[in-house]
């Protein structure tokens, strides 16, 4: 193992896992000081998040969305771009998907309404995030600042549209109609139970399995064709890449609509999956949340997948854990994913140094092993 | 008895970086007062040598004495404290201070900079006088030439004490005029008792200016001769391991048809100022066209504009059958699929992607060949297989396509890049500083590689601020200065006080009837063989 290869393997798996072992300490601290018991705190959260099947089903149910904006923040951060944007991108695919569906003859099939709505949420999304990456490559400026901007936008247009348009007739409340149940994200208990098995009811659909063929086609893209290659070559040397004859300005551009397509794809899993009707506000905290899961991940899908099914681990468990023990409020998950993003995001190296120093003597013994064998 | 007294002395220096055994056992002697030159390839270990020494780096086993004391140098602090100062060859100044404040960066001397700046100012102008080392102290350092900031640099030094001054590739950025200007300081620090460690590459400077020579080589201590008992074949002898041609071995070029041709080609940068000023040339198939020049006057924008990056301002280029000017603009991807190559002259900036592996880096500029895409697919096989064959050809080293491109030595970074433009059998080649920073042995393989090019009934551009490899390798000449062209000549022609001349644009013109013969004599070149 050479120096190159224990750096790699410091980075990719010993770091994020410290780190995420510190948010915890830290958690526990914060507990104690409530006079909450951690330990007993750790097993209400381990067990309303994994404990029983429902509670799985949770549990899988978030992670799905954190996998579709971890992913999302991925693609732009591999062209060098932070689109902070997944909020709102995530939302007005919602809004995508809900017209998909409303246009369609509801007696269709669901063979073409589940891809008409995806289409519709992919679709939505990426115009979401084409307008701050236009102002980006041909105006300058910056997506940071546009990409949050625009997650105001969307919270306003949603709220108008959602009052005004889209409300039920004869409700009160800011929400849809019901999709026709042809269009309704078929749920992973009623595939189960048509295939003879039971478990129990959870929110758990199969927009899971969307979310797992979107990181292996994220993967593939960014890794193995010409397109990718041109994202991260502008993403890591930008005059490298203008040099290799590859255009950052239509870079940007696709980056960011593949982005925010995926941010989209949040509205699959939440509203054609599981409430089946246009809401308000569902996609509340996954965009943000998808930038510390990219963080974690290292914006690789695989480290993505994990870092969002702790993401959901956190979110199921948090809410049971308020549930439970009294003197504990939902914002406590708040403070955990606050934890998890300080240690992963702001103070990811940390312990690199440290941790670099303290294992190169042993890094050296296995090399000098390696060399004998 | 009276022992000859040593500045430093380094016994057994051992260094290990995982596998890559840097330094081995390494012993050096430098007497007190003399200018010693350290050469060597590029991971011969002379950098990691002299940042154990500056306290960079800390060695594994080994010993240093400086002055007749022992030291252990864990921070830079501590090898400044013992009385060595380092100039880099990037130079560590900010811009927009003036020489006093950045003389004084890290010993202001108290909260309040007043007095601070007194002391320095009376100190400096001593150290000024006394080294022979004039300078406007309250210059800011961008209003200075490169020659001068270096000044700065060994000023910088010795303010703070520095009895033994190591400098790195000093007079890699220098005019001939400023690297004789240069060497005229060492002499002087030289009669005051200071000691020079240089390191460096040029053969020339060390035979000119060293009193003695060491030589390394694979991270070992491989000769120390006295400058006047040895000779440049000996020494580049020593550091590649084997003998070595140090001239080009080329015949008459083969001219033929003109493959570009640069008409009053004008760029103004983004920030207006103009970078290039109503240069035309030709470029013909079977030459190698050198531009030469002091680094900054033009010549990466003139390769840049040529090579499609950046934008036209004025004036137009016809290359390989096509046009283009401001309003008609080609890209890089197109020029290439016309057939012309660009070896670009910062490699770490534009040449290659240092975070990619070495076969993804091989691949920029070409990664949308139908030949590596099968489909959507880009084939790793393929890919792999590539930068194989590439590595292959130019004999880069480790051959390991997956290594990341950062963890080549910068030799075989620019071999790598050399290959992936040259084995495409591109019609035209731009070129820029082909050999900078790379180690003698590749030196002769990337000439012999361009000559065969051109032998090949190519078109070569070269562009360097190698006067010798310029004169070497061309077989005409052009000069940039400011932007404009200041001097065209053949290369049989030309020699390094001409060049020098032209590239300061101080041929002298007062001399009417010399300048009357000079026209006269170039004016029926100009217009047979120079054809512009």
């Amino acid at each position: 193992m050479n120096r190159e290869n224990r750096i790699t393997w410091i980075n990719r798996l010993l770091l994020p896992v410290l780190n995420v072992l510190t948010a915890f300490a830290v958690t526990a601290v914060v507990f104690w000081l409530i006079d909450v018991n951690p330990l007993e705190a750790a097993e209400i959260l381990l067990y309303g998040a994994f404990g029983y099947e429902e509670g799985i089903g949770y549990t899988i149910y978030y992670t799905t969305n954190f996998i579709f904006t971890g992913l999302a923040v991925a693609v732009a951060f591999h062209a060098g771009l932070f689109n902070i944007g997944g909020e709102g991108q995530a939302y007005i695919g919602g809004l995508g998907a809900g017209l998909a569906i409303f246009m369609l003859d509801p007696t269709l099939g669901a063979w073409l309404f589940i891809p008409a709505s995806i289409i519709g949420a992919l679709l939505f999304g990426a115009l979401w995030a084409l307008i701050p990456a236009y102002l980006q490559a041909y105006r300058g400026s910056h997506i940071v600042i546009t990409t949050i901007m625009f997650n105001f936008l969307a919270a306003s247009l949603m709220v108008y549209l959602m009052v005004h348009v889209l409300r039920e007739m004869g409700q009160m409340t800011p929400q849809s109609e019901l999709f026709p149940t042809n269009a309704w994200m078929p749920f992973v208990h009623d595939v189960a139970a048509g295939m003879g098995y039971s478990i129990e009811a959870s929110p758990l659909n199969l927009s899971v399995l969307l979310a797992l063929v979107c990181a292996v086609a994220v993967w593939f893209f960014l890794w193995q064709t010409r397109w990718g290659y041109a994202i991260r070559a502008t993403g890591k040397n930008s005059t490298a890449a203008v040099y290799g004859g590859i255009k950052p300005k239509r870079v940007i551009i696709v980056a960011m609509c593949i982005s925010g397509a995926l941010a989209g794809l949040v509205s699959i899993n939440e509203l054609v999956g599981y409430q089946h009707r246009l809401v308000m506000d569902f996609h509340l905290g996954y965009g943000f949340g998808g930038i510390a899961v990219a963080l974690m991940g290292r914006n690789h899908p695989v480290g993505i997948i994990v870092a969002a099914l702790l993401f959901g681990t956190l979110y199921q468990g948090g809410a049971e854990l308020a549930f439970e023990m009294s003197g504990v409020s939902r914002d406590i998950v708040v403070v955990m994913q606050g934890l998890v993003i300080l240690f992963c995001g702001a103070l990811e190296y940390m312990y690199r140094p440290w941790l670099i120093r303290t294992l190169a003597p042993v890094a050296q013994q296995i090399s000098a092993a390696g060399v004998t064998v | 008895m009276t022992m000859k007294k040593f500045a430093i002395e380094l016994t057994d220096i051992d260094k290990r970086f995982g596998a890559v055994h840097a330094n081995n056992k390494v012993c050096l002697q430098v007497t007190e007062g003399n200018i010693h030159g350290i050469i060597g390839e590029n991971g011969a270990g002379k950098s990691t040598l002299m940042s154990i020494l500056y306290g960079f780096y800390q060695a594994d086993a080994g010993q240093i004495d400086v002055l007749g004391n022992t030291y252990i140098f864990t921070d830079s602090h501590h090898a400044i404290a013992a009385g060595i100062g380092m100039v880099h060859q990037h130079f560590m100044l900010v811009e927009n201070f003036t020489v006093l404040e950045n003389v004084i960066l890290g010993t202001e001397g108290g909260a309040l900079l007043a007095h601070g700046l007194a002391a320095a100012r009376k100190e400096l102008t001593r150290l000024g006088e006394e080294y022979g080392l004039k300078v406007d102290l309250d210059a800011t350092i961008d209003t200075l030439s490169v020659g001068l900031q270096q000044r700065v640099e060994i000023l910088k030094a010795l303010y703070k004490g520095a009895k033994i001054l190591i400098l790195d590739e000093p007079t890699g950025v220098l005019t001939p005029q400023e690297t004789a200007e240069l060497f005229r300081i060492f002499s002087t620090l030289k009669q005051q008792g200071v000691t020079i460690m240089l390191i460096t590459h040029k053969l020339r400077e060390i035979m000119s200016i060293t009193d003695q020579v060491s030589v390394m080589r694979a991270g070992q201590m491989v000769a120390h001769r006295n400058t006047c008992d040895t000779d440049r074949e000996e020494l580049a002898e020593l550091m590649v391991g084997r003998k070595v041609l140090l001239s080009v071995d080329k015949g008459a070029a083969n001219v033929r048809a003109p493959l570009m041709r640069v008409s009053r080609l004008t760029v103004v940068d983004s920030q207006g100022v103009e970078r290039l000023k109503d240069v035309s040339f030709e470029l013909r198939a079977g030459e190698v066209l050198g531009v030469a020049g002091v680094s900054g006057n033009g010549q990466t924008e003139l390769l840049e504009a040529l090579a499609g990056i950046i934008p036209i301002t004025q004036g137009h280029i016809e290359v390989l059958g096509m046009e283009m000017d401001d309003k008609h603009p080609l890209t890089p991807d197109i020029l290439r699929g016309l057939g012309l190559a660009h070896v670009p002259e910062d490699r770490h900036r534009m040449g290659l992607i240092t975070d990619f592996s070495a076969s993804e880096s091989a691949l920029l500029g070409y990664h949308t060949d139908a030949n590596i895409n099968s489909g959507v697919w880009l084939s790793k096989a393929k890919v792999d297989a590539n930068c194989q064959q590439l590595m292959q050809a130019f004999d880069v080293r480790p051959a390991d396509p997956q290594l990341k491109s950062a963890n080549f030595s910068g030799g075989n970074q620019q071999k790598l890049i050399l290959a992936r433009e040259m084995e495409r059998n591109p019609e035209v080649l731009l070129i820029g500083q082909p050999t900078r920073g790379v180690d003698i042995g590749a030196i002769e393989f990337i000439h012999q590689r361009i000559i065969a090019m051109r032998d090949a009934g190519k078109a070569v551009l070269l562009v360097s601020v190698e006067l010798e490899e310029i004169m070497s390798v061309s077989d005409r000449i052009i000069v940039l200065c400011d932007g404009a062209i200041s001097g065209r000549i053949n290369a049989e022609d030309a020699d390094e006080r001409t060049l020098g001349m032209m590239m300061a644009n101080a041929l002298d013109p007062i001399d009417p009837l010399q300048a009357m013969n000079d026209a006269k004599s170039s004016s029926n070149r100009t217009a047979q063989e120079l054809d512009l």
